[in-house]
């Protein structure tokens, strides 16, 4: 019987020679991310152990940027605990260098490797066909001391896409339409998987945004195929794939999509549900408060592009307050050199510096009561950017910057 | 002539507004939900402990640093009667007076206080603590017009033919 | 018998001689409102029965403290203010353009022999063009709003002369801490500071506005410089005869003269928790940092970001130190992309946030717990201003701090 990618990466993570869905192996892990959100609870917990000992430090990268730069004396002391911890025992560490996954994907993350994070939104790394999942603290402790842990097999969901995006659609509506189609827990403890012709018209960030919002259906992890596109971004950023695995030809997928991704329309996902999915017109003239292009899901250098090019020669409506949040310190340099923060800066947006800002919303932007939000953020769960009675609207890069101009929802090519 | 007795707090030199109401806090909505966080970064527990009537002595150039004009708003909220200073900074001052906080100058009583004393105020004459008179001066005219108007809200509503 | 500057700015406001020590009515040029304040004014305002401004286009409200907000209720905020601004007919209203103090002068709101206030301590900043301007609450502020007049008292003036060439790793930051540490917290309490001498003459309006915005840490009323080429030019204006004799008479009186030789300063930094407590930067060498904040009203100008990415230019912030860079508005962050200043900073390792009062005013963009140390541009050390009151504040110029966080430590550039 032949293995889906998943069961290939566990497979070999287990040192075994297959694996099937249902089955739990213990596994050998590559990395160990965790961001400021809840590495002070894990040291806690490590504190509390008899003679805790890191297994293998390097497999460690812990990386802050939830609140950054700190927001309060709560979140400094978080901060100070993981920092001072990290120095200790000669932890991988960063600092505002930007959002987590994006830091992961720009420096650490090799095809065939199997990754916790400590943040649900680890399975972003499927993009560089690593299974990524998303653990809770006593997981991530319990294979920072031993280097192991174990994982339930997972079922997988294929998704074969062919054709390509028509012009102003991007990969984050094709995740949005496909989140609306099986619903929030409609790959629940699953793989999902994505492969097929209309692969190669997707770029690297693209398959970032894709994988990265894949827990919004309840996945653990998502997974696309190693191709060129994937070994050329290795190659700029000096890594070669541990694996590169395809699924085999009679592997066994739970459920097969085929996607026409030229089928593909703008979307929003209307508050407070990321599968709360319509087509982008049925939010027309929903006014906005505030607008947010960035985060792990958004805020790579081709989604600033595209909000550049929109709003050159415009200007942010004066009423929207557009916070621009590059994903990483390499994004924002990226966009300096391009000319882009100077198109943002001069059309009136605020720039941050790279964080995960109001998609976190604890600290960056936050929104207040009866205040309407557009994000290229995660999720639009209630009171996710601020007052519990505000609301979020997930769009795209183009969707959120056309926004921002017209002070209402639309979409770019109605500006 | 005026004339009260209370309870004193002694709080020392250069007693600043992010003192008495830390930035972290001056964006709640009224100066009641600030006023428990009123002198926190140097004693935390002081807003709970002040009585309405009493009397906060400190030493020189009490109230420097912003404008923020909830600094005197949470001292009189909190029920302080009046602060004696060796000094004041001037916008803190001027926002007292427009508050209708009662501010007196006084360079020698700091130094012979202690706090949980009772002293005893005639306004624009004398402070008493402990037997001794220290004598205190008079505000100018137009400082007292405001105060007798009951504060620059109230002069304002006057001159807009209101009340 | 001659004038101050200060006496001839109210002199020429009210159109009569004045003296220090009279109480007088001014007629106010300008006023600026920021955004933490900007709730208090509009109740206030409306509580006192006004229904309109005294002058609408006179009136600047800015955003700052609050930019981004941190706060679920913050936006609240800017609500208000919208509705104040749609309300009387504003349309001074900058929502994300950088501090006030930066905006008010470098917008175009303040011109040399201005009288002007602000809800903000640091309003004192525009005497670097030439003005009168001073803090005040928000019940004044309404008041002003209603009348466009206010009473001051005619302040006595500390005149500060300075000559000679500073040295290079000194900015004008040194010289007015080094000015507050010799003055005390109180030095200059319901005082003028007013600046003169070749030192002074010699430096860009950038640099004496990071004087200016400081003579409130002494207790000033204002400080002034007398308006010259470089302020006219900076405010894009032509001086006219009454705003070039803007200079204090060689006959005034003054309570006290400082002179300064500006080859014998050093940098220094303000040590925890007052600004006064002024000490050289050779003194504390070696004092291990956590975090260094470049920007605020004080120092977050080009020319102060350029003096860091001097210092910085192909060097790294030091290993679990942060630099947080806060440019003091949206033109110098712009200035700061086409020059290559934030190249070099981002390449440094600096995070730069959008332009706001930032860790200056404490709510968000940095804040430290107990232990750290922190060494800052920006104008208050103050217990409790960047987070818990076991937080070290160093106050130092941009040039230090540069050198503070290539370091991890406390030293000169």
């Amino acid at each position: 019987m032949g293995m889906t990618i998943a069961e290939k990466i566990i497979a070999a993570a287990a040192g075994v020679s297959e694996v099937k869905p249902g089955d739990i192996h213990t596994v050998e892990l590559d990395h160990l991310m965790s961001n400021d959100g809840t590495t002070h609870l894990t040291i806690d917990m490590y504190n509390k152990l008899k003679n805790p000992t890191i297994a293998d430090v390097s497999k460690l990268v812990w990386i802050v940027d939830h609140n950054v730069p700190c927001d309060s004396v709560k979140t400094a002391n978080s901060h100070k605990k993981m920092r001072d911890f990290a120095k200790e025992h000669h932890i991988q560490f960063y600092e505002g260098a930007g959002v987590c996954h994006q830091v992961m994907i720009e420096n650490h993350v090799r095809p065939g490797e199997l990754i916790f994070g400590a943040d649900s939104h680890t399975c972003a790394y499927g993009a560089l066909g690593a299974f990524g999942t998303g653990v809770g603290c006593t997981d991530y402790l319990y294979a920072m001391v031993t280097g192991k842990s174990w994982v339930l097999v997972p079922e997988t969901l294929r998704f074969n896409l062919t054709g390509k995006l028509p012009e102003g659609v991007y990969a984050r509506d094709l995740i949005l339409t496909i989140i609306g189609m099986i619903g929030a827990n409609g790959a629940n403890y699953m793989a999902m998987e994505f492969a097929g012709e209309g692969m190669k018209t997707l770029s690297i960030s693209d398959r970032v945004a894709i994988c990265n919002l894949c827990v919004e259906a309840g996945a653990k992890t998502a997974l696309m195929e190693v191709d060129e596109i994937t070994l050329e971004y290795l190659k700029e950023h000096g890594r070669e794939p541990k694996h590169s695995f395809k699924s085999d030809e009679d592997a066994h997928f739970a459920k097969v999509y085929d996607i026409d991704l030229s089928t593909i329309k703008p979307i929003v996902a209307k508050p407070h549900f990321v599968d709360s999915v319509v087509e982008a017109k049925e939010c027309f003239g929903t006014k906005i408060d505030e607008a947010f292009l960035g985060s792990c899901n958004n805020g790579r250098i081709e989604d600033l592009r595209v909000g550049a090019e929109i709003l050159k020669g415009r200007k942010v409506s004066p009423l929207v307050r557009f916070l621009v949040v590059p994903a990483s310190q390499a994004v924002y340099t990226q966009a300096l050199e391009e000319g882009l923060l100077e198109i943002f800066m001069q059309a009136g947006a605020i720039v941050m510096n790279p964080n995960c800002s109001v998609c976190w919303g604890s600290c960056q932007g936050v929104i207040g009561a009866n205040e309407v939000l557009i994000s290229t953020g995660t999720r639009n769960f209630k009171g996710r950017a601020g007052s519990p009675d505000s609301f979020v609207y997930l769009a795209s890069a183009a969707t959120v910057t056309a926004s921002a101009i017209a002070g209402e929802i639309t979409t770019a090519d109605r500006l | 002539m005026e004339q009260f007795t209370g309870k004193v707090w002694v709080l020392g030199d250069d007693i600043d507004t992010d003192i008495i109401i830390p930035t972290e806090y001056l964006a709640l909505k009224t100066v009641d939900d600030m006023k428990p966080y009123a002198f926190s970064p140097l004693r935390p527990e002081l807003a709970g402990q002040i009585k309405e009537g009493d009397i906060i002595v400190a030493g020189k150039n009490f109230g420097c640093g912003s404008s923020r004009e909830q600094a005197p708003e949470i001292i009189k909220a909190l029920g302080i009667k009046c602060v004696i200073a060796k000094s004041f900074a001037r916008i803190f001052f001027r926002n007292s007076i427009n508050n209708g906080l009662l501010l007196i100058e006084q360079d020698a009583l700091h130094d012979h206080v202690t706090e949980g004393e009772e002293i005893s105020v005639t306004v624009g004459k004398e402070v008493v603590a402990n037997g001794t008179s220290y004598a205190i001066s008079a505000l100018p005219q137009n400082l007292l017009d405001i105060i007798n108007a009951g504060g620059l809200v109230k002069a304002m509503r006057k001159l807009n033919g209101l009340d | 018998m001659g004038y101050t500057v200060i006496e001839k700015i109210i002199r020429n406001n009210i159109g009569k001689d004045v003296k220090a020590g009279e109480i007088v009515t001014v007629n106010v040029d300008r006023v600026m409102i920021h955004d933490i304040f900007i709730p208090f004014v509009a109740s206030k305002f409306e509580e006192m029965g006004f229904t309109k401004l005294w002058d609408p286009d006179k009136v600047v409200l800015i955003y700052d403290h609050l930019v981004p907000a941190s706060q679920v209720d913050d936006t609240r905020h800017f609500k208000v203010g919208n509705e104040f601004a749609a309300k009387y007919g504003m349309k001074n209203v900058h929502r994300s353009d950088g501090i006030c103090h930066q905006l008010m002068t470098e917008a175009g709101y303040v011109k040399p022999g201005n009288i002007v206030f602000g809800t903000d301590s640091h309003t004192t900043t525009y005497g670097c063009v030439g003005a009168f301007s001073s803090g005040i609450g928000y019940t004044e502020m309404a008041s002003i709003l209603g009348t466009g007049t206010m009473w001051v008292k005619v302040p006595e003036t500390i005149r500060v002369e300075i000559n000679g060439t500073l040295p290079d790793n000194v900015m004008a930051k040194d010289i007015i801490l080094k000015l507050i540490g010799d003055l005390g917290a109180d030095g200059a309490t319901y005082k003028a500071l007013e600046f003169t001498g070749d030192t002074v003459a010699n430096m860009s309006v950038a640099s004496r506005m990071s004087m200016s915005n400081m003579a409130i840490e002494a207790g000033a009323k204002c400080a002034v410089f007398t308006p010259d080429e470089k302020t006219a030019e900076y405010c894009e204006v032509t001086l006219t005869d009454k705003e070039k004799d803007l200079v204090g008479d060689a006959d005034a009186v003054y309570c006290r003269t400082i002179t300064y030789q500006a080859e014998e300063f050093v940098p220094v930094c303000a040590c925890p928790s007052n600004v006064d407590n002024v000490r050289p930067v050779s003194e504390l060498e070696g004092t291990e940092i956590d975090q260094v904040f470049i920007g605020s009203c004080t120092n977050g100008r080009l020319e102060d970001l350029m003096a860091a990415a001097e210092v910085l230019k192909g060097k790294k912030v030091a290993p679990f130190v942060k630099l947080i860079v806060t440019p003091a508005s949206r033109k110098i962050y712009t200035q700061a992309l086409e020059n290559g200043t934030m190249k070099i900073l981002a390449d440094a390792g600096a995070m730069i946030t959008h332009p706001s009062c930032g860790l200056c005013c404490g709510r968000t963009g940095g804040i430290l717990t107990d232990g750290e140390k922190v060494v800052a541009t920006n104008n208050r050390n103050f217990l409790g201003r960047m987070g818990s009151s076991k937080v070290g504040i160093y106050l130092a110029s941009p040039k230090t701090a540069a050198a503070c966080a290539v370091a991890g430590k406390i030293v000169s550039a």
